[in-house]
Protein backbone atom coordinates (compact mmCIF):
# COMPACT_ATOMS: atom_id res chain seq x y z
CA UNK A 1 0.00 0.00 0.00
CA UNK A 2 2.88 2.36 0.84
CA UNK A 3 4.15 2.06 -2.75
CA UNK A 4 0.79 1.85 -4.55
CA UNK A 5 -0.59 5.07 -3.05
CA UNK A 6 2.17 7.41 -4.36
CA UNK A 7 1.97 5.71 -7.79
CA UNK A 8 -1.82 6.19 -8.02
CA UNK A 9 -1.37 9.80 -6.88
CA UNK A 10 1.26 10.48 -9.59
CA UNK A 11 -0.90 8.93 -12.34
CA UNK A 12 -3.96 10.96 -11.27
CA UNK A 13 -1.86 14.13 -11.12
CA UNK A 14 -0.50 13.51 -14.64
CA UNK A 15 -4.07 12.93 -15.90
CA UNK A 16 -5.18 16.20 -14.29
CA UNK A 17 -2.31 18.13 -15.90
CA UNK A 18 -3.01 16.54 -19.29
CA UNK A 19 -6.67 17.55 -19.07
CA UNK A 20 -5.89 21.10 -17.91
CA UNK A 21 -3.22 21.89 -20.51
CA UNK A 22 -4.12 19.65 -23.47
CA UNK A 23 -7.86 18.97 -23.43
CA UNK A 24 -9.80 21.75 -21.73
CA UNK A 25 -10.78 24.59 -24.12
CA UNK A 26 -9.57 28.10 -23.34
CA UNK A 27 -12.21 30.13 -21.55
CA UNK A 28 -13.43 33.00 -23.76
CA UNK A 29 -13.48 35.90 -21.27
CA UNK A 30 -10.47 35.15 -19.08
CA UNK A 31 -8.22 33.34 -21.54
CA UNK A 32 -5.51 30.92 -20.42
CA UNK A 33 -5.30 32.37 -16.93
CA UNK A 34 -8.62 30.61 -16.14
CA UNK A 35 -6.63 27.34 -16.08
CA UNK A 36 -5.34 28.42 -12.65
CA UNK A 37 -8.86 27.68 -11.35
CA UNK A 38 -8.45 23.89 -11.54
CA UNK A 39 -5.66 23.75 -8.96
CA UNK A 40 -6.81 26.83 -7.05
CA UNK A 41 -10.30 25.42 -6.40
CA UNK A 42 -9.01 21.88 -5.79
CA UNK A 43 -6.48 23.21 -3.27
CA UNK A 44 -9.33 24.98 -1.47
CA UNK A 45 -11.34 21.75 -1.31
CA UNK A 46 -8.31 19.85 0.02
CA UNK A 47 -7.72 22.57 2.64
CA UNK A 48 -11.37 22.35 3.75
CA UNK A 49 -11.15 18.57 3.92
CA UNK A 50 -7.98 18.88 6.04
CA UNK A 51 -9.66 21.30 8.44
CA UNK A 52 -12.78 19.10 8.74
CA UNK A 53 -10.41 16.24 9.61
CA UNK A 54 -8.76 18.43 12.28
CA UNK A 55 -12.19 19.10 13.80
CA UNK A 56 -13.24 15.44 13.67
CA UNK A 57 -9.97 14.08 15.05
CA UNK A 58 -9.89 16.80 17.73
CA UNK A 59 -13.40 15.84 18.82
CA UNK A 60 -12.28 12.20 19.11
CA UNK A 61 -9.20 13.32 21.10
CA UNK A 62 -11.34 15.36 23.51
CA UNK A 63 -13.76 12.43 23.83
CA UNK A 64 -11.32 9.61 24.59
CA UNK A 65 -7.79 11.14 24.70
CA UNK A 66 -6.60 9.07 21.72
CA UNK A 67 -3.00 9.89 20.80
CA UNK A 68 -3.62 8.65 17.26
CA UNK A 69 -6.49 11.13 16.80
CA UNK A 70 -4.33 13.94 18.16
CA UNK A 71 -1.50 13.06 15.76
CA UNK A 72 -3.97 12.97 12.84
CA UNK A 73 -5.40 16.37 13.85
CA UNK A 74 -1.92 17.95 13.89
CA UNK A 75 -0.99 16.39 10.53
CA UNK A 76 -4.30 17.45 8.93
CA UNK A 77 -3.85 21.01 10.24
CA UNK A 78 -0.36 21.27 8.76
CA UNK A 79 -1.46 19.92 5.37
CA UNK A 80 -4.62 22.06 5.47
CA UNK A 81 -2.57 25.22 6.12
CA UNK A 82 -0.23 24.28 3.25
CA UNK A 83 -3.15 23.97 0.80
CA UNK A 84 -4.86 27.08 2.19
CA UNK A 85 -1.58 28.98 1.61
CA UNK A 86 -1.56 27.73 -2.01
CA UNK A 87 -5.14 29.04 -2.39
CA UNK A 88 -4.15 32.43 -0.99
CA UNK A 89 -1.18 32.70 -3.36
CA UNK A 90 -2.74 31.35 -6.57
CA UNK A 91 -5.92 33.43 -6.08
CA UNK A 92 -4.15 36.82 -6.32
CA UNK A 93 -2.09 35.55 -9.28
CA UNK A 94 -5.41 34.91 -11.07
CA UNK A 95 -6.97 38.16 -9.79
CA UNK A 96 -4.24 40.51 -11.04
CA UNK A 97 -4.93 40.08 -14.78
CA UNK A 98 -8.72 39.58 -14.34
CA UNK A 99 -9.68 42.14 -11.65
CA UNK A 100 -6.67 44.42 -12.14
CA UNK A 101 -5.66 44.13 -8.46
CA UNK A 102 -3.72 41.52 -6.51
CA UNK A 103 -6.05 41.62 -3.54
CA UNK A 104 -9.39 43.01 -2.46
CA UNK A 105 -11.17 42.61 0.88
CA UNK A 106 -14.00 40.60 -0.66
CA UNK A 107 -15.97 38.55 1.97
CA UNK A 108 -14.78 35.18 0.64
CA UNK A 109 -11.15 36.26 0.47
CA UNK A 110 -11.29 37.82 3.93
CA UNK A 111 -12.91 34.76 5.49
CA UNK A 112 -10.29 32.53 3.84
CA UNK A 113 -7.48 34.61 5.35
CA UNK A 114 -9.20 34.28 8.74
CA UNK A 115 -9.43 30.49 8.26
CA UNK A 116 -5.72 30.36 7.43
CA UNK A 117 -4.89 32.47 10.50
CA UNK A 118 -6.98 30.24 12.81
CA UNK A 119 -5.17 27.07 11.76
CA UNK A 120 -1.76 28.77 11.62
CA UNK A 121 -2.44 29.77 15.27
CA UNK A 122 -3.40 26.15 15.99
CA UNK A 123 -0.01 24.99 14.62
CA UNK A 124 1.87 27.67 16.57
CA UNK A 125 0.06 26.64 19.75
CA UNK A 126 1.08 23.03 19.09
CA UNK A 127 4.67 23.99 18.23
CA UNK A 128 5.39 26.40 21.08
CA UNK A 129 2.92 25.29 23.75
CA UNK A 130 5.03 22.34 24.87
CA UNK A 131 3.86 18.81 25.68
CA UNK A 132 1.35 19.96 28.28
CA UNK A 133 -1.95 18.09 27.92
CA UNK A 134 -3.93 21.27 28.63
CA UNK A 135 -2.30 22.94 25.59
CA UNK A 136 -3.29 19.97 23.44
CA UNK A 137 -6.88 20.28 24.66
CA UNK A 138 -6.95 24.05 23.96
CA UNK A 139 -5.60 23.33 20.48
CA UNK A 140 -8.29 20.69 19.93
CA UNK A 141 -11.01 23.19 20.89
CA UNK A 142 -9.51 25.76 18.49
CA UNK A 143 -9.40 23.09 15.77
CA UNK A 144 -13.13 22.44 16.23
CA UNK A 145 -14.20 26.10 16.42
CA UNK A 146 -12.10 27.07 13.39
CA UNK A 147 -14.04 24.79 11.06
CA UNK A 148 -17.18 26.94 11.56
CA UNK A 149 -15.57 29.46 9.20
CA UNK A 150 -15.86 27.05 6.24
CA UNK A 151 -19.68 27.21 5.78
CA UNK A 152 -19.40 31.02 5.89
CA UNK A 153 -16.80 30.91 3.10
CA UNK A 154 -19.07 28.59 1.07
CA UNK A 155 -22.11 30.87 1.21
CA UNK A 156 -20.26 34.19 1.16
CA UNK A 157 -20.42 34.55 -2.66
CA UNK A 158 -24.23 34.51 -2.64
CA UNK A 159 -25.21 35.90 0.76
CA UNK A 160 -22.60 38.61 1.20
CA UNK A 161 -22.58 39.69 -2.47
CA UNK A 162 -18.85 39.30 -2.93
CA UNK A 163 -17.08 39.65 -6.28
CA UNK A 164 -15.41 36.22 -6.09
CA UNK A 165 -16.86 34.09 -8.94
CA UNK A 166 -18.91 30.96 -8.26
CA UNK A 167 -16.98 28.23 -10.02
CA UNK A 168 -19.52 25.52 -10.66
CA UNK A 169 -22.74 27.44 -11.29
CA UNK A 170 -23.13 30.50 -13.41
CA UNK A 171 -24.13 33.54 -11.41
CA UNK A 172 -23.86 37.28 -11.66
CA UNK A 173 -20.23 38.18 -12.19
CA UNK A 174 -19.21 34.52 -12.30
CA UNK A 175 -18.13 32.46 -15.26
CA UNK A 176 -19.22 28.93 -14.47
CA UNK A 177 -17.58 25.92 -16.10
CA UNK A 178 -19.53 25.79 -19.36
CA UNK A 179 -17.67 23.02 -21.18
CA UNK A 180 -18.08 19.43 -19.88
CA UNK A 181 -14.30 18.93 -20.14
CA UNK A 182 -13.84 21.83 -17.73
CA UNK A 183 -15.96 20.05 -15.15
CA UNK A 184 -14.14 16.74 -15.76
CA UNK A 185 -10.75 18.50 -15.38
CA UNK A 186 -11.89 20.08 -12.13
CA UNK A 187 -13.06 16.73 -10.70
CA UNK A 188 -9.82 14.96 -11.73
CA UNK A 189 -7.71 17.82 -10.31
CA UNK A 190 -9.66 17.67 -7.06
CA UNK A 191 -9.13 13.90 -6.80
CA UNK A 192 -5.40 14.35 -7.59
CA UNK A 193 -4.88 17.03 -4.94
CA UNK A 194 -6.93 15.13 -2.35
CA UNK A 195 -4.68 12.10 -2.99
CA UNK A 196 -1.57 14.28 -2.64
CA UNK A 197 -2.94 15.76 0.58
CA UNK A 198 -3.77 12.32 1.99
CA UNK A 199 -0.28 11.06 1.13
CA UNK A 200 1.33 14.08 2.84
CA UNK A 201 -0.86 13.56 5.92
CA UNK A 202 0.13 9.89 6.05
CA UNK A 203 3.85 10.87 5.93
CA UNK A 204 3.31 13.57 8.57
CA UNK A 205 1.55 11.15 10.94
CA UNK A 206 4.42 8.68 10.47
CA UNK A 207 6.99 11.40 11.30
CA UNK A 208 5.05 12.27 14.49
CA UNK A 209 4.94 8.61 15.50
CA UNK A 210 8.71 8.28 14.97
CA UNK A 211 9.34 11.45 17.00
CA UNK A 212 7.23 10.14 19.88
CA UNK A 213 8.98 6.77 19.78
CA UNK A 214 12.33 8.54 19.89
CA UNK A 215 11.33 10.74 22.82
CA UNK A 216 10.29 7.60 24.74
CA UNK A 217 13.61 5.87 23.94
CA UNK A 218 15.55 8.99 24.99
CA UNK A 219 13.77 9.03 28.34
CA UNK A 220 14.64 5.35 28.77
CA UNK A 221 18.31 6.01 27.88
CA UNK A 222 18.50 8.89 30.37
CA UNK A 223 16.89 6.76 33.08
CA UNK A 224 19.46 3.98 32.48
CA UNK A 225 22.33 6.48 32.56
CA UNK A 226 20.91 7.87 35.83
CA UNK A 227 20.86 4.37 37.34
CA UNK A 228 24.49 3.78 36.31
CA UNK A 229 25.60 7.12 37.80
CA UNK B 1 -1.05 34.69 -24.44
CA UNK B 2 -0.02 37.83 -22.54
CA UNK B 3 -1.23 36.21 -19.33
CA UNK B 4 1.07 33.21 -19.67
CA UNK B 5 3.49 34.39 -16.91
CA UNK B 6 0.58 34.43 -14.43
CA UNK B 7 -0.38 30.87 -15.35
CA UNK B 8 3.25 29.76 -15.08
CA UNK B 9 3.70 31.52 -11.73
CA UNK B 10 0.56 29.95 -10.24
CA UNK B 11 1.53 26.39 -11.17
CA UNK B 12 5.17 26.98 -10.15
CA UNK B 13 3.99 28.08 -6.69
CA UNK B 14 1.81 24.97 -6.33
CA UNK B 15 4.63 22.61 -7.35
CA UNK B 16 7.25 24.35 -5.22
CA UNK B 17 4.93 24.28 -2.22
CA UNK B 18 4.02 20.62 -2.57
CA UNK B 19 7.52 19.36 -3.41
CA UNK B 20 9.14 21.56 -0.75
CA UNK B 21 6.86 20.16 1.94
CA UNK B 22 7.29 16.59 0.66
CA UNK B 23 11.10 16.92 0.72
CA UNK B 24 11.01 18.43 4.22
CA UNK B 25 8.86 15.56 5.50
CA UNK B 26 11.05 12.95 3.80
CA UNK B 27 14.26 14.43 5.25
CA UNK B 28 12.75 14.70 8.75
CA UNK B 29 11.56 11.06 8.65
CA UNK B 30 14.99 9.85 7.50
CA UNK B 31 16.75 11.77 10.29
CA UNK B 32 14.35 10.39 12.89
CA UNK B 33 14.80 6.83 11.61
CA UNK B 34 18.60 7.17 11.84
CA UNK B 35 18.46 8.59 15.36
CA UNK B 36 16.05 5.83 16.40
CA UNK B 37 18.41 3.20 15.03
CA UNK B 38 21.32 4.72 17.03
CA UNK B 39 19.29 4.89 20.22
CA UNK B 40 18.11 1.29 19.82
CA UNK B 41 21.73 0.21 19.33
CA UNK B 42 22.72 2.04 22.53
CA UNK B 43 19.92 0.28 24.40
CA UNK B 44 20.96 -3.07 22.91
CA UNK B 45 17.66 -3.74 21.07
Amino acid sequence: MRRVFPAVTCVTMLAALYLIFMVVPTEQQMGIVQRIFYFHVSSAWMAFLGFFLVAGASAVYLWNGSRGADRLAEAAAEVGVLFCSLVLVTGPIWARPIWGVWWTWDPRLTMTVILWAIYASYLMLRAFGGEDEAVQRYAAVLGIIGVLDIPIIMVSVRLLRGMHPAVIARNEGGSGLVDPWMRIALVVSAVALILVGSWLMQLRVRASRLAEEMAALRRETEARQGEVA
Amino acid sequence: MTHFPYLFAAYAVVWLGLFGYLLRLGRRSRELEEELRDLRRQLGR
